[in-house]
């Protein structure tokens, strides 16, 4: 057995499974260096600006931008038009996409192995890898063209409702198969009428990986620039009428990352919309991991 | 029993608004992209030239399809190693152990990045680092978004195929632990063979993320309405150019612009259809 293992065959094959061992582990660390390097450089930029009146002041005009840094002074004003045109958006969006989201994948759930169930999930996953520009597209076609005659928050809503709705689908439905059977048949058992089941049930039973599904959707969305370039269009004041342009913070990002002036606000305004998504990201994942 | 039919009907005509949404996107496409294509004809997909010179417009979208295509191929080619090492690092290597766990996390935190962040790293850090290696002259162009891009996708690739490695039974891995095969040769004979196809699947997944990608290819390819020659070479993709061109466009470019935004929602569906599919026959 000895000699067996010292054959020059046996080393050179424990030596080549060390060798890729060794590979894998500089791949993986190569790999996540990214987040180190960008939160880094996020944090270590961006600090500075970071202070209360970032958050409850609107973007300066270029020509105060301007005036401030030829004065060495820091940039004055922040991002609440943004912080406010975001969660507007965010918001209407997920009050169209949650409950439709969650309706359908109860349909999915519920009716499994039928042609207009299966018609729909495949529609529904479709749309899920429709690229995040194209929804803008669209929503710039329905709303801006048709319906708010111009660039507005609800366009915007639209575009990131389109985009939230499979992952809600997905996610409920996912949800409920985790469900025992048992519990829904026990209640419908009793002559507790459907809906009651749903709302009584089933609903609450699998309430938290409802809301890690719809955090991780609000999550994604938030930093979506692309479709709201193409329908919410920005605006340099706090804005709450639905039908008007609005900014958002990654729209705002946008901006300060095209005017000279202003190029020092991205910092900031990034290192907010990352501590923002990042804890949608690890709250949902908390909650998910609770649950099991 | 009647509350019964009206929570059907319920679940079943908001499960249907899903369907009218996607025909209402189909319809909104193809309506816009009318102008376009019966101007340009088929010709729109093969023409090289995007010139909105006044009176003599001419559209054509092969600069910005190769220019998808080839930073999406690139970007997945350079992210193959680094995910399918993390997959096996997550999956196989340290599975369960606290290592992973934390790698694990920082991989999700990576796929939560706005694009727009990364775009900013790759134009302030990634860029200027690039131009010190000696690689390219300005930084910008088909490499440097290729490479943002395999950055974005990663964590799609890594946690798909980490995903599939995980469902190989163990019972397969001990038998070959058990004739004393090494790790290596496990992974190479059992795991790889059978979670093939699902990472194959996990890999043309990436791909289908990587083509509609657009604020950090924006601001890295250069934007240039040319046909990329190298690596080194400006270009656009379709999402870029949309994202860039929108603004100013009316008339035939707008047509144009949303004929664009048809075909990558075509591209897209054809290849995400063609991954979820090898799921669903390996399921």
């Amino acid at each position: 057995m000895n000699a067996l293992n010292e054959t020059d065959n046996t080393r050179s094959r424990i030596l080549k499974d060390k060798i890729v061992l060794g590979i894998v582990i500089f791949f993986s660390l190569l790999t996540i260096s990214p987040i180190v390097l960008i939160i880094g450089k996020l944090i270590a930029k961006g600090y500075k600006q970071l202070s209360f009146g970032f958050i409850v002041e609107n973007t300066p005009s270029t020509f105060e931008a301007m005036t401030a840094i030829s004065n060495h002074e820091t940039i004055p004003g922040g991002i609440a038009n943004g912080l406010v045109g975001t969660l507007l958006m965010v918001a209407m969006a997920a009050a169209i996409a949650i409950p439709v989201g969650i309706i359908a994948g109860i349909y999915l759930y519920e009716t499994p192995g039928k042609f207009l169930p299966n018609l729909i999930r495949n529609v529904s996953d479709i749309l899920q890898g429709v690229p995040s520009i194209v929804l803008g597209l669209i929503s710039y076609m329905w709303v801006v063209k048709h319906v708010t005659n111009g660039f507005s928050a609800l366009a915007g809503s639209v575009s990131l409702a389109i985009m939230m709705l499979p992952m809600i689908v997905r996610s409920t439905e996912e949800t409920f198969k985790m469900i025992p059977q048992s519990l829904k048949e026990a209640a419908l058992a009793l002559g507790v009428p459907y809906y009651k089941v749903i709302l009584k049930v089933m609903i609450p039973t699998g309430f938290s990986g409802l809301l890690t599904g719809i955090l991780l959707a609000i999550g994604r969305v938030m930093g979506e620039t692309a479709p709201l370039m193409l329908t919410a269009l920005g605006s340099s004041v706090i804005n709450l009428n639905i039908a008007k342009p609005t900014s958002a913070v990654p729209l705002l990002i946008w901006e300060f990352y095209n005017d000279p002036n202003m190029v020092d606000l991205i910092w900031s305004s990034s290192l907010l919309l990352m501590i923002i998504v990042l804890s949608l990201n690890v709250i949902s994942k908390q909650i998910a991991a609770g649950r099991k | 029993m009647n509350t019964d039919k009206v929570t059907r009907i319920v679940l079943i005509s908001v499960s249907v608004l899903i369907l009218i949404v996607a025909g209402g996107m189909v319809f909104a496409l193809v309506g816009g992209a009318i102008p376009s294509f019966s101007h340009f004809g088929l010709g729109f997909i093969t023409s090289a030239t995007w010139d909105p010179t006044e009176g003599k417009e001419s559209y054509g979208a092969l600069p910005f399809i190769a220019g998808t295509l080839i930073t999406s191929l690139a970007a997945l080619v350079i992210s193959l190693p680094l995910s399918f090492s993390t997959a096996l690092f997550l999956g196989e290597y340290f599975r369960k152990s606290r290592a992973s766990k934390i790698i694990g996390m920082m991989v999700d935190l990576l796929a939560g990045i706005p694009s727009i962040v990364y775009g900013l790293w790759g134009f302030y850090v990634l860029r200027p680092f690039l131009v010190d290696m000696g690689f390219e002259n300005q930084g910008f162009g088909v490499f440097t978004a290729s490479l943002i891009l395999a950055i974005m996708i990663i964590p799609y690739a890594t946690s798909l195929s980490n995903e599939i490695i995980m469902m190989v039974p163990n019972d397969l891995k001990e038998a070959a632990y058990s004739l004393g095969a090494t790790r290596l040769e496990v992974i190479t004979h059992v795991t790889i063979p059978a979670a093939r196809s699902g990472i194959i699947a996990g890999y043309i997944l990436s791909f289908g993320r990587a083509l509609g990608e657009t604020m950090a290819v924006t601001m890295l390819i250069g934007n240039a309405n040319i046909v990329p020659t190298s690596f080194t070479s400006t270009g656009n993709t379709m999402a870029s150019v949309i994202a860039n061109q929108f603004g100013e466009a009316d008339g035939l470019k707008l047509s144009s612009l949303i004929a664009i935004g048809l075909l990558l929602f075509l591209i897209t569906g054809i290849v995400n259809a063609i991954g979820k599919l090898i799921i669903k026959k390996m399921a």
